[in-house]
């Protein structure tokens, strides 16, 4: 118990990423929080790869964690524009005014 | 050794609160500052790995550019706060329901899984305990993923470009320089040639 192992932190980026689910489906008024969870969701992978990069001490877990934090950033920017063009067209943030696409 | 499972527990506890925050936090300004609390508490689990260059870069891609970024938003939007809550009660045990079942499995999968015993990796790169983080992360990043480092650099900028049209807009009543206008422009649009009569002057018609 004392002693930190590879099991700890990936316990913890288990309930990190349980957590980023479970906002994605309470959040359905708010799509800020969505993209936040999804945020929370991206880190918990990367906790995944650093641990076990650390654990079997090879260092090609911590580069793969630099494109998901590339990754991370750019769905970010792009999220966060398509919110503003469509508050800018819907005047809500709404999860549910987001079906136009239905058909 | 206790002292760095203390400060495990402690970054742990800060981590898990502070995401339980950004999920359920009334108001959206205080869940991007518990975001922002988040990442520096895994940023410092990470270097408490032993990945000191992540927890940097965690600090300054995170921190410095996606959380201000989506505080910029926040603050840009002007949206009815109490009318964005409404519903969340109703997705609560449902969405609960789905999030215990998960961690379960998640739990159940880390606490049996195991190496297999005659385990062989098809490749690694071994971490250089004489080098520093930032080196070893340096020397393998510029020389066996260099394409992929590429293709990152790629997806920014098509993520820049991308976030730029969405949200430009032009605007009708500005004037702006219109090259093939200017150039199809001919003598006769914009000069003529009037016989002036003595003390009459000349009417033009414009």
């Amino acid at each position: 118990m004392t002693e930190i192992t590879l099991g700890h932190y990936l316990l913890l980026a288990a309930i990190i990423f349980t957590i980023g689910i479970v906002g994605i489906f309470l959040n359905r008024k708010n799509v800020i929080v969505l993209l936040m969870s999804i945020e929370l969701i991206l880190i918990a992978v990367n906790i995944n790869l650093v641990a076990f990069s650390v654990y079997l001490q090879d260092i090609v877990g911590q580069v793969f964690t630099m494109f998901v934090l590339t990754v991370a950033a750019g769905e970010a920017a792009i999220g966060l524009a398509i919110l503003v063009v469509f508050f800018r067209n819907k005047g809500s943030i709404h999860v549910e005014d987001i079906n136009t696409l239905k058909g | 050794m206790l002292a760095h499972t203390l400060i495990f527990y402690f970054f742990s506890f800060v981590t898990v609160a502070s995401s339980l925050a950004v999920i359920s936090s009334k108001n959206t300004v205080h869940a991007v500052f518990f975001l922002i609390l988040d990442f520096v508490s895994i940023s410092c689990l990470f270097i408490m790995m032993g990945a000191e260059y992540l927890g940097m870069l965690m600090l300054i891609v995170y921190v410095g550019a996606v959380a201000v970024l989506f505080l910029f938003v926040v603050m840009m939007l002007n949206v009815n706060l109490r009318d964005l809550r409404t519903g969340f009660l109703s997705y609560l045990p449902f969405g609960s329901l789905i999030g215990i079942v998960l961690l379960i499995e998640i739990g159940m999968m880390i606490g049996t899984w195991k190496f297999k015993d005659n385990f062989i990796k098809t490749s690694e790169i071994k971490i250089n305990t004489q080098l520093s983080n930032t080196e070893a992360i340096g020397n393998v990043l510029y020389t066996d993923f260099l394409y992929y480092f590429q293709i990152s650099g790629l997806i920014l900028l098509v993520a820049m470009i991308g976030a730029i049209l969405l949200t430009f807009r032009r605007k009708d009543n500005l004037k702006r320089q219109d090259i093939t206008k200017q150039i199809m422009r001919e003598r006769d649009d914009g000069v003529s040639l009037e016989d002036v009569e003595n003390f009459k002057g000349v009417k033009l018609n414009d």
